[in-house]
């Protein structure tokens, strides 16, 4: 199946089973990417994973995203998951404004995302609702913010010595 | 605590402390901290385990000691200085990662690398893979008290070394390779050694395995010892010889093939416990394949047209320093490259390699900026070192040791 059959099929599926649940999608270089309602994340991943013909049984990785000019939508994850039988890579994404930074832990379908999740609920503070240990894991415990956010400077701000005005973003 | 509560209860008159009750609370655990900084564990690493005599009742690992904030800072560097970062993550297989990173700035950036650029960095790549592994599996041995077999087989890594510095001038944190190829073309003495090397390789690695491999005392050691099964290694996202170990026969180089993977002929090692002799035993076979395929590799980079080593991308690829002192062109390029001017796409890529300890992803997000505006990667160790408190439940503290090392659980990696 190429990619784009596969984009397809994997969008049929997810709209027969879960109507406007899925946002949109797309083919982003070489991979389909569908964009879903946060709530829904878990079940869809279930979903997928029980999924005779998709079997996506194997969690690649997931990474948080920060926009800080989406009004509304600020924050999302990003889930990468892979169907080793028969090499289909997807992409799941969903977004949620950084005030309410809530979305359903995926831990119960893969017991490996426990330290991924952990690891953005310490660098974007996105909390991931039944997660079963969710603390900060890279940083230390007492750290007060999520340093991956962008409002956060890469240098101490209170130093003067050093400017990265000239180079870096 | 647990006799507290005995007390307590026949305090306030309730004697029905059953006998089984009785003999539950009369057992004490004691708590030892292994780690940060202790000797056996190869890096910095803290578990505190909970301890009824030898055995490990529960334990907790806290990673973090060596944290350095890489997909922070690479929010604020060109693509070009992202390439340290990636030294530094498993840093026995430096190349690796210097390579997987400028594949995925080069599925960004579209670029085409020639084929003998790609055969070179597969060179460079699968004796990186055998650095690793070397480093790995000798540690096994040197955890099961085999000291010798790691002084033998250093000497080997040493010649391996000997050929990165000879390509790219460092040896541990290699920087090697760039953006569109590879900084230059192989010398001369790089072939050369890397021919004595080859040559010797076989027999090091036959003594190697002579003097662990049937050894009634490694096997006792390590046979049985920190096991996971098929379905929870998948449950976890193990990747690499670890998840091979255990049986499933899944590889970034033959799944979805970069640098032309595709043309090469190699098996893949699976095992069938994937308990630590099965890692050994995973990671040496491993060994013999990358030899071969550097092997192969070496035969095709003869076939192909010489003196090629980098795509022909001006705008990406730095030019020579002599063209840059005398060559108007050439020194504007020199100027947009360093200056991070250049023309970058925007868009969103994963790209993965199979990483000395699995598949290294990394995830950029390019919104057109100098520098990438979301940097993701995927290390194998951080993923699948979560793991490392479930397959210790239950064994000898010395057997955690073990367990640990035969993971090859690297904290540069682990932390990012």
């Amino acid at each position: 199946m190429d990619k784009e059959t596969l984009l397809k099929t994997v969008e049929e599926k997810l709209k027969a089973q879960f109507g406007d649940g899925l946002l949109s999608s797309e083919l982003l270089v070489d991979y389909p990417v569908f964009t879903l309602r946060r709530d829904i994340i878990c079940d869809v991943v279930k979903f997928l994973y029980n999924d005779e013909e998709l079997s996506f049984q194997f969690l690649t990785t997931l990474a948080g995203l920060h926009y800080p000019d989406n009004k509304g939508q600020e924050l999302g994850v990003m889930y990468q998951i892979h169907s080793l039988t028969k090499n289909y890579r997807i992409r799941l994404k969903v977004f949620f404004s950084i005030s309410d930074p809530n979305v359903p832990s995926i831990t119960p379908v893969f017991k490996g995302a426990n330290w991924m999740e952990r690891q953005e609920f310490d660098f974007f503070g996105i909390v991931f609702k039944g997660h079963p240990n969710l603390k900060r894991i890279l940083n230390v415990d007492d750290l007060g913010y999520h340093p991956m956010r962008k409002e956060y400077p890469l240098e101490d701000g209170t130093r003067e010595d050093k400017d990265d005005k000239m180079f870096g973003r | 605590m647990a006799s507290t509560n005995k007390i307590d209860k026949i305090k306030k008159g309730n004697t029905s402390v059953t006998n089984a009750e009785a003999k539950v609370e009369e057992k004490e655990y004691s708590t030892l901290n292994l780690g940060p900084t202790h000797p056996a564990t190869h890096g910095i690493f803290q578990n505190i385990l909970k301890m009824d005599g030898e055995i490990i009742v529960e334990a907790e690992s806290t990673v973090g000691y060596i944290h350095r904030a890489f997909e922070k800072i690479a929010e604020h560097r060109n693509y070009y200085q992202i390439t340290t970062l990636t030294d530094r993550l498993n840093y026995c297989s430096s190349p690796i990662n210097n390579m997987g990173w400028h594949m995925a700035v080069e599925k960004l950036f579209n670029i085409e690398v020639p084929k003998r650029a790609q055969y070179l960095r597969v060179i460079i790549m699968e004796l990186s893979r055998i650095a690793d592994h070397l480093i790995c599996n000798s540690v096994i041995g040197v955890d099961t008290g085999a000291l010798t077999v790691y002084f033998y087989i250093f000497k080997l890594r040493e010649r391996i070394y000997e050929i990165f510095e000879e390509i790219c001038g460092a040896r541990l944190t290699t920087n090697i390779g760039r953006v569109g190829g590879i900084e230059r073309d192989f010398s001369p003495k790089v072939w050369a050694i890397l021919d004595v090397f080859m040559k010797e390789l076989p027999a090091a690695l036959k003594e190697f395995e002579n003097l662990l491999v049937r050894n009634r005392i490694f096997m006792d050691r390590t046979i049985g010892c920190g096991p996971i099964s098929a379905e929870k290694a998948l449950q976890y996202s193990f990747t690499g010889p670890n998840l091979r170990a255990a049986g499933v026969d899944y590889d970034v180089r033959v799944m979805n093939p970069y640098s032309s993977y595709e043309e090469f002929d190699f098996i893949v090692p699976v095992g069938t416990n994937g308990d630590t002799y099965d890692r050994f035993m995973v990671r040496e076979e491993e060994m013999w394949q990358s030899l071969s395929i550097i092997q192969q590799a070496i035969a095709k980079v003869k076939k192909e047209p010489a003196g090629i080593f980098h795509a022909d991308v001006p705008d990406f690829f730095l030019p020579p320093k002599e063209e840059v002192y005398n060559n108007m062109e050439a020194l504007i390029y020199h100027f947009k490259i360093v200056m991070g001017e250049i023309n970058i796409p925007k868009g969103e890529i994963y790209h993965a390699v199979e990483g000395g300890n699995g598949e290294l992803g990394f995830y950029i997000i390019s919104d057109g900026g100098r520098t990438p505006y979301r940097m993701h990667i995927r290390r194998p160790c951080f993923i699948y070192y979560q793991a490392y408190t479930e397959m210790i439940k239950g064994a000898f503290l010395s057997d955690a040791i073990l367990t640990m090392s035969s993971m090859n659980v690297i904290a540069g990696e682990l932390d990012a």
